[in-house]
C-alpha cells in the first residue's frame, strides 16, 4: 500500500501520447473481443492461441502466465504499484522479473485478462509481443542515465526502436522471434553480444557519437556470439540499418525447420561476411528510398522524455558509516554514479533461500515508495533478475538499506555467487524439462557465508530448466542446464560462458548430475578454482587459463565413485 | 520419436476459462489427481482421450492428453516430474497450486 507519507514522483521516461493511449486501448478492446469470443466458442484454440500469444498471454503447467512488458526496464512507481496490485487482485501475490527484464504473473486467469490489461493501460503498459515470433521487448543497460562510463542514455534509442518495431507490418510475422539491446558503455550489462541484433552506442575516431550494430547472437540449442554488421552506422541511418538487417532475416531465414529459424543459423550458414553483404545492399535501396532518416528533431523530442533529473548540488560525496553490514552491502551493490553525491543502488531480488526474481506485492509496494522517497520515482529491471535504484543520494543509502533489510531484499551479493539467474523452470514453465529454481536457492544456501562468497569473488550462476535457455546457461561462467532422462531431472554442468562485453559460450563438461548431486559438484569445481586461481583472476579468468580438465576431474569424482 | 506411455495411464487437461488443471473422471472432469479414473489399459486410455477430444467444442478445457502413474503404497502416483508438479503445484511455493490446501491445512 501506497505509504501516506510518499508523495509519487513521475520520473524523467518516456510518456505515452494521445496516438499511444488510443493504440494501446484499441488492443485491448481487441483483445478483449477476441477473449470473449475463445469463451463463446467462436475461436478454436487453434484460432486463438496465436492471439493470445501476441498478447504476452501463456498456458503454463498451472494456470495462464501473462507476461507484461517492461521497456528497457524502466518502472515508475505508479507503474510498480500498479504490479503490486495486479499481484494481489488477480494473481496469488506475487510476481516474477525475467530475464528479459519483463515480469510475469503465474496465476492468471483467462477471463480476468481483459480487465489486467485494462489496468495495465491506464498506466502505460502492455503485453504486446512478449511472446511470438516478432520483436520482443527491447532491454537495455540498467545504469543507462546513471552511469558516467555511458557516451550517452541509451534509452532515447531503445524507445524510439520499441516504437518502431511495434507492430512494424513487415516484421509481425518473423520466422521466430527478435530480440534487441542497447547499450552505451564498454562494459556490457545488457549480455549485448547474446542478442538477435544489439546497438553499441560508440564514437567514431574523429569523435562522432554513433552505433555499432552486432546480429546473430543467441542462446537456445544453438548458442552462438553476434557477429559485427556495422562497426559504425551513422545517426539518422540507424533505423534503416536495423530494418535492412531484420528485411535480409525476414526474407533469407528458413521457416522449415523451429531450431533453424533464428537469425544465428542465418548468418552462421551464410556466413558473416554475406550477411553484411546482403544487410549492405538492402540498407543502401533503403538510404536511396529515403524513408526511414531519423530526423534530428524526432531523436530530440525523444530523447526530452529521458532529460537527466536535477540533480542536488554541493552533496557530501561521502558514503555515510553505518555498520559493517551496510559497508558489505555497498561494496556489492552499489556503484558510481555520474552526478556527485549520488549513487546507483542494486537490489538483488537473490537472498539465499529466495526464488531468483520473485517479489510479492507487498514488496513491490514498498520498493515503490522507496522509488518515491530516494529514487526519483525510478527503478530498473536487470536482465540478471535484480531491481536498481538508479539516482539515490549516498546520504540516504543508510536508509534504503534499513528498509530493503525490513523486506528481505539487502543481501550483499550483486555479482556474487548467490546472485543466480534461474528461469521458472519445470516449477511453472510447460517447456520445461528439470526444475531450476531450487537447484539456485540450494547453491545459494551452500555458498551463504559472506566471507566465502568475497573469497570466490565474481562468479555468475545461470541455470535453465530447458535448452531454450531463458536462464541464460550459455553465459554461465557456471551455467546448468535441467535435462529430462525417463522423467527424472539431471543438471549438466556448463563452464567459462560470459555475458559481459568479454562474451563467450560455455562448454558442457560432460554427462549430468542428479538433483541432490549438482550442489556438491558445482562446490568442488569452486574449491579447483580457490586452488588453481592466481593473483586477482576470477573464476573465468582461471578456467580461460587451465581449461575444463582439472574442473571435470573433480566435479566427477564423487559422482564416478558412486 | 514420442515416448509410447507403458501400463496405468490418467487423462489431463487445463480447464478453458482459468486454466486450472484437471483430471478425467466417468464423462466429467474432476481437480484432483487421488479422484481421476485410472485407465489399466491402452484401449479404455485410448477411448477416454477420443472421448475428450470429442467434446473440444464444448470449450470447457484444452489440450487433453494421456500421462503415465503408478500406484506406491498403494497410492497414485504419476511416474515424471512434469506430472507430480502439475497435480500439486509448483515445488518451491507451497502456498500455491493443489497443495495449498494441505500447507494451510
Amino acid at each position: 500500500m501506497l505509504n501516506a507519507l510518499v508523495k509519487p514522483v513521475a520520473p524523467n521516461m518516456y510518456r505515452y501520447d494521445e496516438f499511444d493511449a488510443q493504440f494501446v486501448g484499441e488492443r485491448v478492446n481487441q483483445f478483449a473481443g477476441q477473449v470473449a469470443r475463445r469463451l463463446s466458442g467462436e475461436l478454436t484454440e487453434d484460432q486463438f492461441k496465436p492471439l493470445r500469444l501476441m498478447n504476452g498471454l501463456y498456458l503454463q503447467l498451472h494456470a495462464y502466465m501473462l507476461r507484461i512488458a517492461v521497456p528497457y526496464g524502466t518502472l515508475s512507481s505508479k507503474q510498480m504499484r500498479r504490479l503490486a496490485h495486479i499481484a494481489r487482485t488477480y494473481d496469488k501475490g506475487f510476481g516474477h522479473f525475467t530475464t528479459r527484464t519483463n515480469l510475469q504473473f503465474n496465476w492468471i486467469k483467462l477471463v480476468d485478462v481483459p480487465k489486467i490489461l485494462r489496468e495495465l493501460a491506464d498506466v502505460e503498459m502492455h503485453c504486446i509481443q512478449t511472446s511470438g515470433n516478432c520483436v520482443r521487448n527491447v532491454t537495455a543497460d540498467q545504469f543507462a542515465g546513471a552511469t558516467g562510463e555511458e557516451i550517452e542514455d541509451p534509452r532515447p534509442l531503445a524507445e524510439i526502436i520499441r516504437q518502431w518495431s511495434s507492430l512494424h507490418p513487415e516484421f509481425v510475422f518473423l520466422a521466430r522471434k527478435f530480440k534487441i539491446a542497447v547499450g552505451a558503455t564498454e562494459k556490457d550489462r545488457a549480455a549485448l553480444q547474446w542478442h538477435d541484433m544489439a546497438v553499441q552506442i560508440v564514437k567514431n575516431a574523429t569523435g562522432r557519437v554513433g552505433y555499432k550494430v552486432m546480429a546473430g547472437g543467441g542462446m537456445g540449442r544453438t548458442p552462438y556470439i553476434a557477429h559485427v554488421m556495422s562497426e559504425f552506422v551513422e545517426r539518422e541511418d540507424i533505423l534503416a540499418y536495423l530494418e535492412a538487417v531484420l528485411r535480409v532475416y525476414n526474407q533469407d531465414s528458413r521457416r522449415d525447420n523451429i531450431h533453424k529459424q533464428r537469425i544465428k543459423i542465418l548468418i552462421n550458414t551464410i556466413g558473416p561476411e554475406e550477411m553484411r553483404r546482403r544487410v549492405q545492399r538492402e540498407f543502401e535501396e533503403l538510404k536511396r528510398m529515403g524513408s526511414l532518416q531519423l530526423p534530428q528533431e524526432e531523436l530530440d523530442r525523444i530523447t526530452a522524455y529521458f532529460a537527466p533529473p536535477k540533480f542536488e548540488t554541493g552533496l557530501s560525496d561521502a558514503i555515510p558509516d553505518a555498520g559493517a553490514d551496510f559497508a558489505n552491502w555497498v561494496k556489492t551493490n552499489v556503484h558510481q554514479h555520474k552526478a556527485p553525491g549520488y549513487a546507483i543502488a542494486t537490489i538483488t531480488l537473490k537472498t539465499p533461500g529466495q526464488v531468483p526474481g520473485d517479489a510479492t506485492a507487498a514488496q513491490m509496494d514498498t520498493i515503490a515508495d522507496l522509488m518515491d522517497q530516494f529514487s526519483l520515482g525510478e527503478v530498473r529491471v536487470t536482465h540478471e533478475q535484480n531491481l536498481v535504484l538508479p539516482h539515490v543520494r549516498k546520504k540516504d543509502l543508510p536508509a534504503i538499506y534499513a528498509k530493503l533489510k525490513e523486506l528481505d531484499f539487502a543481501s550483499p551479493n550483486a555479482g556474487l555467487i548467490t546472485d543466480i539467474i534461474a528461469c521458472p523452470g519445470l516449477d511453472y514453465c510447460d517447456l520445461a524439462n528439470a526444475r531450476s529454481i531450487p537447484i539456485a536457492q540450494t547453491l545459494a544456501k551452500r555458498f551463504e557465508n559472506l566471507a566465502r562468497q568475497h573469497q570466490i569473488g565474481e562468479l555468475k550462476i545461470k541455470i535453465s530448466g530447458c535448452i531454450n535457455a531463458c536462464g541464460h546457461h550459455h553465459a554461465g561462467h557456471i551455467g546448468i542446464l535441467g535435462v529430462d532422462k525417463k522423467g527424472v531431472e539431471f543438471y549438466q554442468l556448463i563452464l567459462g560462458g560470459s555475458g559481459a562485453e568479454d562474451a563467450s559460450v560455455g562448454t558442457i563438461m560432460g554427462p549430468g548430475f542428479g538433483e541432490h548431486e549438482i550442489a556438491d559438484a558445482v562446490e568442488r569445481v569452486v574449491d579447483v578454482y580457490l586452488a588453481e586461481r592466481k593473483d586477482g583472476e576470477r573464476f573465468l579468468d582461471t578456467y580461460r587459463r587451465i581449461g575444463m580438465e582439472k574442473f571435470k576431474a573433480a566435479a566427477y569424482q564423487e559422482a564416478v565413485a558412486a | 520419436m514420442a515416448h509410447q506411455n507403458q501400463g496405468l495411464q490418467m487423462l489431463t487437461a487445463n480447464r478453458l476459462r482459468d486454466g486450472d488443471v484437471l483430471y478425467r473422471k466417468g464423462d466429467g472432469w474432476v481437480l484432483m489427481l487421488a479422484d481421476g479414473d485410472i485407465y489399466p489399459d491402452q484401449g479404455s486410455a485410448d477411448a477416454a482421450l477420443a472421448a475428450a477430444n470429442g467434446e473440444l467444442a464444448r470449450n470447457e478445457f484444452v489440450a487433453p492428453y494421456l500421462f503415465e502413474v503408478r500406484q506406491v503404497d498403494g497410492k497414485i502416483t504419476p511416474v515424471k516430474e512434469r506430472e507430480i508438479i502439475r497435480a500439486a503445484g509448483p515445488t518451491v511455493h507451497p502456498h500455491t497450486g493443489k497443495q495449498a490446501g494441505q500447507y494451510h491445512a
